[in-house]
């Protein structure tokens, strides 16, 4: 582990009844900058609490990021705890108010001084380009909470423990060093005496703070590498998590809301007397780009909204189509790539993917109460910083003056990340129209699935060399639709590798959905090698491993999966198994597929088995749960998942146009890790990108059909 | 107009338009929120309870059309304080992620290990389409494979006790 300076940053106080607070002292941001304004801010008192003992003796962790089931909250939780050695039953965790204070540059910062674990530097990793455009705000993305956050809390659990021990050698007289914390109690074995953190507490809060808290050797730990029960399951099977759909307040009125169907639209006229004849109708509210009715149920304000027939133009888009937008990026695509002239054999593809929407099964909703110049705000997001200054600006505020408190998310894949709080700017302005009232606004499916932050769609044109023996010299694309360095990196040792990207603009919303630019580009290149193999004759996962003698992370993957998969067992006709490897968020996944295509073109995929290297696994079955939660995902889009665009709108509306694969075409999905012991990597979006190449690689294995455009039902898949 | 339910055991009397889909009547009148609006054209399932132990998707269904009939939703599952078997399993296998759409889940699975204690994965497939879109449908299928293990044990030893 790195090393950490700063003494100043972690400080300790006492709690009202003799507890013990480990905080970290506070780090400030300029607002509208994210410089820091002050690092002696344990000296001015500012401190955030992290880490309390309580005088019964729990451990309270104080975790500074949301929870969509990802199970970041727990697993944060054991690593503080494992350097703390608490008992694991005796520790409660909380998630950290919605305040500058928590945000999460500063837990990570605070930790490691100026200079950012090497891995988080790497310009490779796009989730540590996020984690520097978030700064500031209190994000959960880009797989970030445990690799990010937990190394903070690894350091403040050594020094609450190093306190700890200290304050017991004080109390019994001994060396510290002759000292041993376990279970939540210190102990010394020579005198037979013992004492629970609880009793140590208070006197453990006038220890100095040490600077450099020695972090256990990772052979002894306990807590972490094991299975430990999230906290947040048991309220979700009897119906007690409160989502934000969930939340009411006396008084409160109910919104529904149609929104203009073409992105930038606007709301030319509306009659609101047919919304106003209604039963339960308060208000009819008209916004620039929607319109709501009040109502006193959400069903009243869902009927009334039915019988609105409100006029949008459509901001000039109106001969947008998923057609035009493809031939735009077909057209800044050009020629292919230019390859080596002493090629052997050339080969040339295409691949497209279409926009893709998010849909959490719970859609957006946004609580507020606004009066006057304050306003309150709940909702689930994966940044209540950024949605609170969100809701400020909406309302002209400043961010002080809106209090947001955030709840249990039901999904969010990316679509609740900051910039991306539509939902919360629409429903602070719903609630200011009927100020003081509170009221809830709950958006439709058909509002949730055309109004998204999309999935970009993406199109990528490739061109590889390969020389007499078969062997790769150069591999290169244009791609349109976006991309960066992590997503179209291939770890393949190919002496020309080149990547252009094109700009094609359109007026789709994107943003970042389940493994962002990786999803697309994932399915590109692992398509593309594929076909490179095959072109040179060879299997495709000998071909790759040949390819990956100076990548041992990359190569112990790609072979642990086929292992895994029995890569060469007979497999009767019409089956096949695909391959494919890719990196994301620091950590390496490769997938194999086993799929069965019938004679009528029926595809099911049997089976896919996944070899994962995040460096090392913290809390085991949440972390093979958030692989598998991925691969489903990933197949998904794969599968059927497609977004498409006509008269410059969103064509499908709700799951009966825009499917999403159900348990009878869930295969089984094997997970295993490699412990590589690299610094951690993501757990919740890897799983994702390499998907699709396995799935289509296994269907050419299978019948010699190539499946360059997702999604794959949209080809045919028959054999006459 | 005045209608009467049984929910969880209970007679509710309720002024309430007839029409209203029971969702919202579960919902927002008698602020039952275990049960989920995820769709509104009964296509995913997060709004699915028991009538008269069938499973039901409530989000298109008139509250006019659960009058007289046993309505029981994922707060009445429990029997006596005891977790239903199917709520344990989910527990165990850790099935639920970000958890929305596990109440229609689990009243959807737990209908079906009642008509059938040992389903096959295609009677499975056939009678639990609820969308989930974290992706627990590996842990929901073995979820339920343990829970028929469990009642088949259970009913040999009977015999054979």
């Amino acid at each position: 582990m790195g090393k950490w300076t700063r003494r100043a940053f972690i400080g300790a106080g006492s709690l009202v009844g003799g507890g013990f607070v480990l905080g970290v002292a506070g780090v400030t941001f300029a607002p509208g900058r994210h410089g820091l304004v002050s690092d002696d801010a344990a000296a001015k008192g500012q401190l955030t609490t992290w880490i309390t003992v309580t005088p019964d003796n729990f451990v309270q962790i104080l975790v500074p990021h949301c929870e969509m089931g990802q199970g970041s909250q727990t697993a944060l939780a054991m690593m503080a705890a494992e350097e703390m050695e608490a008992a694991w039953e005796l520790v409660r965790i909380e998630e950290a108010p919605a305040l500058d204070e928590y945000a999460n540059g500063y837990l990570l910062r605070a930790f490691t001084g100026d200079s950012m674990p090497p891995p988080l530097g790497r310009a490779i990793d796009y989730g540590a380009y996020r984690l520097a455009r978030w700064f500031g705000l209190q994000v959960t993305g880009g797989s970030m909470a445990v690799r990010g956050t937990g190394f903070g809390m690894c350091v403040a659990g050594a020094a609450a423990r190093e306190m700890l021990l200290a304050a017991a050698a004080e109390r019994f007289g001994v060396p510290a060093a002759e000292c041993r914390a376990e279970l939540s109690h210190v102990g010394h074995a020579a005198s037979g005496q013992r004492a629970s953190f609880g009793e140590l507490a208070r006197a453990a809060t006038a220890v100095p703070v040490p600077s450099h808290p020695a972090l256990k050797d990772p052979d002894t730990y306990t807590i972490r590498r094991t299975a430990r029960a999230r906290f947040d399951i048991p309220p979700k099977v009897d119906g007690s998590t409160g989502y934000g759909i969930d939340f009411s307040l006396p008084g409160m009125l109910h919104a529904a809301v149609d929104i203009a169907p073409v992105q930038g639209g606007r709301l030319v006229s509306v009659d609101a007397g047919p919304a106003e004849a209604m039963p339960g109708v308060r208000q009819v509210v008209q916004l620039d780009e929607a319109v709501a009715v009040i109502a006193d149920s959400y069903w009243q304000a869902r009927q009334a909204l039915g019988r609105l027939s409100p006029v949008y133009d459509d901001a000039g888009h109106g001969d947008v189509s998923s057609a035009s937008i493809f031939a735009a990026f077909d057209a800044a695509l050009g020629a292919p790539p230019e390859m080596p002239a002493e090629a052997a054999q050339v080969v040339t593809a295409d691949y497209r993917v279409p926009f893709l929407a998010h849909a959490t099964m719970e859609p957006m909703v946004c609580t507020a109460r606004v009066e006057n110049d304050r306003a309150e705000v709940w909702a689930g997001t994966q940044d209540p910083l950024n949605a609170r200054s969100t809701a400020a600006g909406a309302l002209g505020l400043d961010a002080g003056q809106v209090h947001l408190t955030n709840l249990p998310l039901g999904g969010g894949y990316g679509r609740r990340l900051p910039f991306t709080f539509d939902y919360v700017d629409l429903g602070v302005r719903i609630a200011r129209a009927v100020s003081p009232a509170p009221v809830k606004t709950v958006w439709s499916r058909e509002n949730d699935i055309q109004h998204d932050y999309y999935r970009p769609a993406a199109m990528s044109r490739f061109a590889g060399a390969l020389d007499a023996g078969g062997r790769p010299l150069a591999v290169a694309s244009h791609y349109a639709g976006g991309g960066n360095g992590e997503a179209v990196y291939m770890p393949y040792a190919i002496a020309d590798k080149r990547n252009d990207g094109r700009d094609a603009p359109h007026h789709i919303r994107l943003g970042e959905w389940r493994s962002v630019l990786n999803s697309q580009h994932g399915f590109f290149k692992e398509s593309f090698i594929d076909e490179l193999a095959h072109a040179a004759g060879k299997d495709p996962y000998r071909f790759r491993r040949d390819l990956l003698g100076d990548q041992p992370r990359f190569r112990a993957a790609l072979e642990r999966a086929a292992a895994m998969a029995d890569w060469d067992g007979p497999l009767p006709a019409g089956e096949g198994r695909g391959i494919a490897v890719c990196q994301s968020f620091g950590s390496i996944v490769a997938l194999v597929a086993h799929v069965a295509v019938a004679p009528d073109g029926r595809l099911r995929v049997r089976h896919v088995a996944a070899a994962v290297d995040c460096g090392d696994v913290v809390n085991t079955d949440t972390a093979a749960a958030q692989i598998e939660g991925g691969v489903i995902f990933g197949l998904s889009a794969a599968l059927v998942g497609e977004i498409t665009i006509a008269g410059g709108r969103v064509v499908e509306s709700n799951f009966r146009d825009h499917q999403m694969i159900r348990m009878a075409d869930a295969p089984d999905v094997s997970v295993e890790f490699i412990r590589s012991n690299a610094w951690l990597g993501g757990l919740g979006e890897p799983g994702v990108p390499p998907v699709a190449p396995a799935v289509t690689n296994a269907v050419f294995a299978a019948t010699g059909i190539r499946v360059r455009d997702l999604p794959i039902r949209n080809q045919d898949l028959s054999r006459a | 107009m005045t209608i009467t339910l049984t929910v969880n055991g209970r007679n509710r009397t309720l002024d309430v338009e007839p029409d209203t889909p029971l969702l919202w009547v579960l919902r927002d009148t008698l602020g039952l929120t275990g049960t989920k609006f995820g769709c509104g054209i009964a296509a995913c399932g997060a709004c699915t309870v028991h009538l008269d132990g069938r499973a039901v998707r409530t989000c298109t269904l008139p509250v006019s059309a659960a009058e007289g009939l046993a309505i029981t939703t994922i707060e009445g599952l429990a029997q006596d304080g005891k977790l239903h078997e199917v709520q344990q399993a989910w527990i165990e296998h850790e099935v639920p992620q970000c958890g929305y759409c596990q109440s229609g889940m689990i009243m959807a699975v737990s209908a079906l290990l009642e008509q059938r204690p040992d389903p096959t994965d295609e009677q499975i497939d056939a009678a639990v389409t609820n969308i989930c879109r974290c992706g627990t449908f590996v842990r929901v299928r073995r979820a339920i494979h343990a829970v028929a293990e469990k009642t088949v044990a259970k009913d040999q030893e009977a015999r054979h006790g």
